[in-house]
């Protein structure tokens, strides 16, 4: 019997196994994928967002807001980057001026530092990419950029070390309310039994909640195509570019991320798919066409990949992070779409203080709360480079020629807590194959690596689990004899 | 480390020439650094033959090409390090480089000659829309997992692109055993050579559809089916035209891209049109003692024309080094 079965290694899901993973208390975590961070967490605009757009006193306002403060301290336990860029909301017409205001005045009411209206002028010398047409920005300094990969797989990290478990390839089927007030989850992978249940299961924590409780909810997926460019192009803007937000969204922005590439993002189309995951053309030239609209001369040749993300849309339009009222010890986590990345470790913050109700949870004694990230050659001294290669020769081997990774940072990620198994699992923790040739020449090399640690056969090597294994057979040369 | 006075980046087919050149000219201070486990560049993966007709007079394949220069570099005693990657190149000719037995190291090359290669244009690059799957492989990773690691990524296959890679590896994964469905080419005309287009896909009965593109990609785990449509004289699909293929391989042949990072970082002025650093007619790059040739100068056909480009740029690197130190 688990005290807490959380459903989803997405943020959410990671961000709640992060907060409790400082109790005495017996935790697992779900996950249908054979990886953290396989659904909505991996596909987004990876920023952190300031906190004006959400309705003031809605969920989405308050957690965005605490969120964006816990995130300093957050990413240093975590050793991961993250860059407070700030964001402009641009306004390309006089007469739209207003909606500046309002968005300011919203912001203020919600708690957002900083905020500043800015002329055209003043807008354009902060970023001379804009628009000639600017008539006026909203800029908000706290706003920011981070991986979402590393945030999803650092928190799950800590959770793990600190003994929470992780059950990959493990998809939910149904969930019984036992006659003890317990939980009987049956999965394609086994039973569990739980005290309590978190659900963090992303576009699917409708289908969750619907097994249990009588109120239902529903999620749309709202879909986003993005395009990821050459880090040639990372330094066209130096901030968050958004447009003035619509019904749909906040529109389709341009920033730089993190590790210095260009993203440009997201669309906004209904679907009642959940793996609907595909991008259109319409939907990238409709991205490029309205990027083009607020930043002139983005050097859309030099795109390196093109994604597709979806948004886990309540029909409320806010976040539902409550007990559900018919289901005791039930704990949702839905509708989580932006700004779900920048809030999740509120969101983690507020699961924890519902249990924490219910439960009165002990603290542990030796509790882990940092992580140290891979480490990366990139950006180290020669000295400190030769420093690593004296430890392992392997930092000395470069694997992935686009963003200078080493063998050894592959073995780091691969014999970790929670380590890589599979092709993406690795790009995720150390970006080999992320680069502008997209794994074309570090594949067969990774694949070399991935086999000979894990003890896997090539034919057994996957991109990201399930059926998408790299290659059938081998070729006619070797006989097998009997 | 060993002091030297030219250092080669890339020990392909460009690579192994210009060092050969450089030692033919006089200068026994050549290092060629090489990135992978032995020397040869793309050529090791390259085993069908037709290379070499113009040098050799010959019809050898890719490794025995590559071989007929290795065994010079041997015979010469030229000095090389594999499994080196180079990091950067500064503005005075300073090599930054790594590997496992020297860690990170800095060559003061008095020149260098740059002969890097290209790599493939990758889906991404090219916005195929559709979902991501397993499956898919640029032309050449395709070749390296056959012709080096032995493995077979499908059964059933789709190409995109007529590039001459794309071709022999339509000829190539047929002779393994897979059914090549097709070869769908954006353009009116196929990029790759005659010879290819005749021996690889015509002798064998595969399709090539000049004037089609791939416009979507079916299975979110592993591919299961591509789209292919005609495209007008806009290179846009046209409406109607769409047929699917299943497959669970679709290999991309569509161009190649000289690759240029270091060139780039470096400072060394790019030209558009080529992919390629600019050159004069010595093959000198807008930084003097810094010489470039093959593919990461443009991309060529033959590699013979690759090698005899290759020994220019060598012997010129020679005659730079000598130069310079008359002056002083």
């Amino acid at each position: 019997m688990y005290d807490v079965v959380i459903i989803g290694a997405g943020v959410t899901g990671a961000a709640v196994a992060w907060k409790l993973a400082k109790y005495d208390i017996k935790t697992c975590v779900l996950e249908k994928c054979s990886d953290v961070c396989e659904g909505t967490s991996k596909a987004n605009s990876a920023i952190i967002h300031a906190g004006y757009d959400a309705e003031t006193g809605s969920l989405k306002a308050k957690l965005n807001i605490r969120g964006n403060e816990m995130m300093d301290e957050l990413c240093k336990d975590l050793d991961i980057p993250f860059k407070r860029i700030g964001s402009l909301v641009v306004c390309l017409h006089k007469d739209a001026l207003s909606g500046l205001d309002d968005l300011y005045e919203r912001g203020v009411r919600n708690g957002v530092k900083g905020l500043k209206i800015l002329t055209g002028e003043e807008a354009l010398f902060m970023e001379p990419n804009l628009s000639e047409d600017t008539q006026g920005a909203l800029f908000a300094p706290s706003a920011g950029i981070i991986c979402p990969f590393e945030l999803n797989i650092g928190m799950a990290e800590i959770a793990a070390m600190n003994g929470t478990e992780f059950r990959l390839n493990t998809e939910v089927k149904d969930i019984r309310k036992q006659d003890d007030g317990s939980f009987k989850i049956f999965t394609d992978n086994g039973e569990f039994d739980a005290r309590y249940v978190v659900n963090a299961a992303g576009v699917y924590a409708d289908v969750i909640h619907n097994m249990v409780s009588s109120k239902k909810i529903h999620i749309t997926q709202r879909r986003g195509d993005y395009c990821l460019l050459d880090k040639q192009a990372g330094k066209h803007v130096s901030h968050v570019i958004f447009p003035q937000p619509t019904g749909l969204g906040k529109g389709v922005l341009v920033a730089p991320t993190v590790h210095g590439n260009l993203i440009v993002g997201p669309t906004a189309v209904d679907t009642e798919d959940k793996e609907e995951t595909a991008t259109t053309a319409l939907g990238i030239d409709e991205l490029t066409k309205k990027a083009g609209d607020n930043v002139k001369n983005i050097p859309l040749n030099k795109v390196i990949t093109s994604f597709a993300g979806l948004r886990a849309h309540e029909d409320n339009n806010d976040f539902i992070i409550e007990e559900v009222c018919d289901v005791p010890g039930f704990i949702d986590c839905a509708g989580i779409e932006s700004p779900g990345l920048t809030s999740c470790p509120a969101i983690g913050e507020m699961v924890c203080d519902i249990l924490n109700d219910r439960m009165n949870l002990r603290e542990k004694e030796n509790v882990i709360t940092k992580r140290r990230a891979v480490r990366s050659t990139a950006g180290l001294s020669i000295e400190e480079v030769n420093e690593l290669i004296k430890e392992n020769p392997a930092y000395g081997n470069v694997i992935c020629r686009c963003e200078s990774v080493t063998e050894g940072e592959i073995l780091d990620a691969i014999h970790r807590p929670l380590g890589a198994t599979t092709l993406d699992g690795i790009k995720r923790r150390t970006r080999a194959g992320m680069g502008r040739c997209q794994a074309g020449f570090c594949m067969p090399r990774t694949m070399e690596i991935l086999a000979r640690e894990l003890g896997l056969s090539y034919e057994d090597i996957t991109k990201s689990g399930g059926g998408s294994n790299i290659v059938v057979t081998r070729t006619k040369g070797e006989v097998k004899r009997p | 480390m060993k002091s030297y006075d030219i250092v080669i980046i890339g020990g392909g087919p460009a690579g192994l020439a210009a060092a050969i050149a450089a030692k033919e000219a006089g200068n026994d201070k050549v290092l060629i650094l090489e990135r992978d486990k032995e020397l040869g560049g793309i050529l090791n993966q390259c085993i069908h033959n037709g290379f070499g007709l113009h040098t050799f007079k010959e019809e050898l394949t890719g490794p025995e090409y590559a071989d007929r220069f290795i065994k010079k570099v041997f015979e010469h005693g030229i000095d090389y390090k594999l499994e080196t990657m180079v990091m950067n190149i500064g503005r005075d000719r300073t090599v930054t480089a790594m590997n496992r037995e020297d860690g990170m190291f800095t060559i003061p090359a008095k020149a260098v000659v740059l002969a890097m290669g290209c790599r493939e244009r990758a889906r991404g690059a090219l916005n195929i829309p559709g979902y991501r799957p397993a499956g898919i492989f640029t032309a050449g990773c395709a070749q390296r997992l056959i012709n080096i690691e032995g493995y077979m990524p499908g059964k059933e296959v789709v190409i995109l692109g007529s590039g001459d890679i794309g071709l022999i590896m339509a000829r190539r994964m047929t002779l393994e055993g897979a059914k090549v469905k097709l070869v769908a080419e954006l353009m009116p005309y196929s990029g790759g050579l005659k010879r290819n287009i005749v021996q690889c896909l015509d002798d064998y009965g595969i399709p090539l559809l000049l004037s089609h593109t791939v416009v979507d990609i079916e299975g979110k785990e592993h591919i299961k089916a591509v789209t292919v449509a005609e495209v007008g004289a806009d290179r846009k699909p046209i409406p109607g035209t769409e047929e699917r293929y299943t497959c669970d391989t679709l290999l991309l042949s569509c161009g190649l891209i000289p690759e240029n990072e270091l060139s780039v970082a470096a400072g060394i002025e790019i030209d558009p049109a080529t992919g390629g650093p600019v050159v004069n007619e010595l093959l000198e790059t807008s930084i003097p003692g810094i010489f470039a040739c093959g593919n990461v100068l443009h991309v060529h056909d033959l590699v013979d024309h690759v090698s005899e480009e290759a020994m220019r740029a060598g012997q010129n690197a020679v005659k730079y080094i000598n130069a310079e130190s008359k002056d002083y």
